[in-house]
C-alpha cells in the first residue's frame, strides 16, 4: 500500500488545523453561513436531515487493517456505532457533530486518511477497480497512476472551485470494472505493441438527471503525460464550463455544447502548452509506487508447513464460495467478497464490530489489506484458499457472509430520504421490501447475476443508471414514488438505463420487481444471464410484463 | 475601504483607482488607473506617456491572451472574482504567470477571503484586495495555512 511520506503527513495536519480554525470561526459567528459552506463541503461536511454527515476518503477504495479500526473507532465514538460505505468506495458517517468534525480529522490523520474534497464543486476522491494488482486480466495496475493523481489533485490550487463536482476513476483490467464511462474522465490502462503504459480517455460521463456515457477522446495517452492532459482538461472546464445553471455545470454539458471533436481540439491546443512540462511522471516515480503497491510475497501450496486440507462438505460454505470468491491470479489464491447486504441491514452499512471483524479477517488473512468496492462490499484481496472455510466461519458469524455478491439482494442503495437532505424519497426501506422479497437462496440463485441498484434521488449516488435495473425515487406532489428503468450496464458494453413506464408507489416495488425477474425466467434461454435476456427480447415483454399487455397502446 | 495585501506581503494603502466603465475614466483623477480590458485596449495608447502608470483588471470570461505583446509593460494585471466560488480567475492566473510570463504583480480583486488566498497564491497572484469585512492580519496569516506547496510530477 501506499504510505504517507512527511510531505503527505504535514499537508493533512496542516488541513486538519486550518480546518479546525474555520469551524471556530463558523460556531463563533465570525464565518458566515454561505462563506462556510464551500468550506465544509470540502472537508466532506454536509447538513444533513438529522444531523451533519462526515464523508471520509478512502482513496481508490483501498484500506489498510489499521485504517479500518480507525473507522470502527470514529463509528463508536463519534456516531451511533455504524458506518456507510458509498458507490465511491467513500465511507459516511451520519450522526456526527459539527463541533466535533476537526476532532475526527484528526484522529483519521493519525491513520494517514482525511476527508479531503470528498464534496464541493472540486475534484472528488479518485476510485479505481476493486480488483486492481490481483485481476488475473489485468493490463496493468494502475493504482500508481491513481496516487500520483490523487496527489496531483489534493489542494490542486487552480481546481478548487470548479463549475460542478469533477469525478474521475481508473480501470486496469481487460474488462472495466469501475464504471469508468459513467465519470467526468474516465481512465483504462492500454498498452502500445512495444509495451509504454498508457491509458485510453475517456470523458464526459455522467448521471445525474441528464445520464451521459463517456466518450473516448484519446485511443491512447502514455503514462507520463497522465497529469498533463488531466490538466488540460481541468483547464478547459474551469474556464468554459457553465456557472449559471447547476444542472449544466458538469463536463458532460460543455463537451455536449462544444461537440466531442470542438472539446478534444481544446484539450489538445492546452496538453500543446504542457506536453512534457513540469508535471510530466518521471519513470522513477512510478517504479517507486509500483514498488509500493506490490503484492504481499505469495506462499506456495503447503503454507505454514500445513498439509492442505479439502474444505469440509458445507452447503452453505459451497454456496458462499460460489457467489463471494473472485478468481485471483495467483492459482492458491483468492478474492473474497465480504458482504455488506444482509437482508434487513441498509446496503453498504457497517457496524463498528463488523469493521473490527473485517480489520481482524484481513489481517489474519489478508497481507493486512482490504478494498471498498464500488457495489458498497468489503473485499479481501490475498487470501490463500486453503484458508476460505476458517475465514467463512468467522465472517459468518458477523453477518459479513451473505452468499449474494452479484445476486439480486446484493443491491446497491444510497442512505436516501431517511438521512440525506438532498433526497426525494426514501431508499432503504424499498431495498429492505425487495431484499425480503428475494430472500430465499434458491430463487436468488436461480435468477443469477442481476444488478439492482436504487437512488432516492436524481443525484443518482445509488448508481440506478447503470443497474439492470435500476430505481430512482421520485418526488410527486409531496408523496414518494419510484420510477423503473431497465437495461442499464456497466463494463465494456456501458448503457444507461430506460425507463420502463410511469413510477410506483413504494408497497408496489416488490411486486413489479418479481414481475420484471418473471418475464426473465419465463423468456430466458438455458445459462443466459437477465441483462443478457433483455437485451435479446427488448423493453417491451417487461412493459407488458409489468403495466399489462394493453398498456401504452392506442386503441 | 477594502485592505490591500502588497506583493511584499505588507498591509498597504492602495494607490491604485480601479475604473468599472468610461465615465468613470472620465473623471477620474488617479494616477495609477486601473481599466478593464475593453478600456484599456481603447485607451492606453492615448493615456500612455503622461504621468500616470497604468494597469488593467481582467473579469473571468476575459482573454488574456490580448495582453501578451504588452504584458511586461504593464505595472499590475488583475482579476476579479465576483464571487469567490467562481474560479475561473485561478486558471486565469497560471495562464498570466506560466504562459504569458507575466513578472509584474498580479493581483486578486473582489470577494477575496482570507481562505482562499494560500490558494491564489498558489496559482501566482502576489497581492490580494480583500473583501472589506476580512482582516487583513489573518489573510496575511493564512497565506501559510499549508507548509506544502505543489509539486510538480506527481513526486512528493
Amino acid at each position: 500500500m501506499y504510505l504517507y511520506n512527511d510531505v503527505d503527513q504535514q499537508l493533512v495536519h496542516d488541513r486538519v488545523a486550518c480546518f479546525r480554525g474555520q469551524m471556530e470561526r463558523f460556531l463563533g459567528g465570525r464565518l458566515s453561513e454561505d462563506d462556510f459552506r464551500p468550506l465544509r463541503l470540502q472537508n466532506g461536511l454536509y447538513v444533513q436531515r438529522h444531523s451533519p454527515m462526515l464523508r471520509v476518503a478512502i482513496p481508490y477504495g483501498l484500506l489498510s487493517s489499521r485504517q479500518l479500526r480507525m473507522l470502527a473507532h470514529i463509528a463508536r465514538t463519534y456516531d451511533r456505532g455504524y458506518g456507510h460505505f458509498t458507490t465511491r468506495c467513500n465511507v459516511q458517517f451520519n450522526w456526527v457533530r459539527l463541533n466535533q468534525a476537526p476532532d475526527i480529522l484528526a484522529e483519521l490523520a493519525s491513520v494517514q486518511m482525511h476527508a479531503i474534497q470528498t464534496s464541493g464543486n472540486c475534484i472528488r476522491n479518485i476510485t479505481c477497480d476493486a480488483l486492481a494488482g490481483v485481476a488475473a486480466d489485468e493490463i496493468f495496475d494502475p493504482r500508481p497512476y491513481c496516487e500520483i493523481a490523487r496527489q496531483w489533485s489534493t489542494l490542486a490550487p487552480e481546481f478548487m472551485f470548479l463549475p460542478r463536482k469533477f469525478k474521475i476513476a481508473f480501470a486496469g483490467g481487460a474488462e472495466d470494472r469501475a464504471a469508468i464511462r459513467f465519470y467526468d474522465i474516465g481512465l483504462w490502462a492500454r498498452r502500445t505493441a512495444d509495451g509504454t503504459p498508457g491509458f485510453e480517455v475517456f470523458v464526459g460521463g455522467g448521471m445525474g438527471r441528464t445520464p451521459m456515457l463517456g466518450h473516448s477522446v484519446k485511443t491512447f495517452l502514455p503514462g507520463t503525460e497522465l497529469l498533463n492532459y488531466l490538466t488540460a482538461i481541468l483547464h478547459v472546464y474551469n474556464r468554459h464550463g457553465r456557472r449559471d445553471n447547476k444542472y449544466k455545470a458538469r463536463l458532460k454539458i460543455l463537451v455536449k455544447d462544444l461537440t466531442l471533436a470542438g472539446f478534444a481540439a481544446e484539450v489538445e491546443a492546452e496538453w500543446r502548452h504542457l506536453r512534457g512540462g513540469l508535471d510530466t511522471i518521471p519513470a522513477e516515480t512510478v517504479a517507486a509506487l509500483q514498488a509500493l503497491f506490490a503484492n504481499p510475497a505469495y506462499a506456495t501450496s503447503g503454507r505454514d508447513g500445513v498439509a492442505d486440507a479439502p474444505p469440509p462438505a458445507n452447503r452453505e460454505f459451497s454456496r458462499w464460495q460460489t457467489r463471494n470468491v473472485t478468481r485471483h491470479r495467483h492459482p492458491d489464491y483468492a478474492i473474497v467478497t465480504l458482504s455488506l447486504k444482509k437482508t434487513g441491514s441498509p446496503p453498504g452499512d457497517a457496524t463498528a464490530q463488523q469493521m473490527e471483524t473485517a480489520a481482524d479477517l484481513a489481517e489474519r488473512f489478508s497481507a493486512g489489506e482490504l478494498r471498498v468496492t464500488h457495489e458498497q462490499n468489503l473485499l479481501l484481496p490475498h487470501v490463500a484458499r486453503k484458508y476460505l472455510f476458517e475465514l467463512w466461519a468467522i465472517a459468518v458469524s458477523q453477518g459479513l457472509a451473505t452468499p449474494n455478491s452479484g445476486l439480486l439482494t446484493d443491491l446497491v442503495c444510497c442512505p436516501g430520504g431517511d438521512f440525506c437532505a438532498l433526497a426525494n424519497a426514501r431508499s432503504i426501506p424499498v431495498a429492505t421490501a425487495i431484499q425480503q422479497r428475494f430472500d430465499d437462496l434458491a430463487t436468488l440463485f436461480d435468477l443469477g447475476p442481476l444488478e439492482l441498484k436504487l437512488s432516492g434521488c436524481v443525484n443518482s449516488c445509488g448508481h440506478h443508471h447503470l443497474g439492470h435495473i435500476g430505481i430512482l425515487g421520485v418526488d410527486k406532489n409531496d408523496a414518494e414514488w419510484y420510477q423503473v428503468t431497465l437495461g442499464g450496464r456497466e463494463g465494456n458494453d456501458s448503457r444507461i438505463g430506460r425507463v420502463i413506464g410511469p413510477a410506483f408507489a413504494a408497497r408496489d416495488i416488490p411486486a413489479v420487481i418479481e414481475k420484471i425477474v418473471g418475464v426473465y425466467l419465463a423468456r430466458r434461454h438455458p445459462g443466459e444471464i437477465f441483462i443478457d435476456t433483455f437485451v435479446r427480447i427488448g423493453i417491451e415483454p417487461f412493459k407488458s410484463g409489468v403495466y399489462g399487455a394493453g398498456h401504452g397502446r392506442i386503441d | 475601504m477594502a485592505a490591500l495585501i502588497n506583493r511584499h506581503g505588507l498591509v498597504a494603502a492602495d494607490p491604485w483607482q480601479r475604473i468599472a466603465d468610461a465615465a468613470e475614466l472620465a473623471v477620474a483623477p488617479g494616477r495609477h488607473l486601473l481599466l478593464p480590458l475593453p478600456l484599456w485596449t481603447a485607451h492606453r495608447q492615448a493615456l500612455a506617456g503622461r504621468d500616470r502608470a497604468l494597469g488593467v483588471w481582467l473579469r473571468p470570461d476575459d482573454e488574456p491572451a490580448v495582453l501578451r505583446t504588452a504584458i511586461a509593460t504593464l505595472a499590475l494585471i488583475a482579476v476579479d472574482f465576483p464571487c469567490f466560488t467562481d474560479g475561473r480567475g485561478y486558471s486565469l492566473g497560471k495562464l498570466i504567470r506560466e504562459r504569458y510570463g507575466y513578472a509584474g504583480d498580479l493581483r486578486a480583486i473582489g470577494d477575496i477571503l482570507r481562505d482562499q488566498v494560500y490558494f491564489l497564491s498558489k496559482c501566482g497572484f502576489s497581492s490580494f484586495a480583500l473583501r472589506a469585512d476580512q482582516s487583513p492580519d489573518e489573510a496575511l496569516a493564512a497565506l501559510h495555512d499549508y507548509r506544502w506547496s505543489p509539486r510538480p510530477g506527481g513526486s512528493r
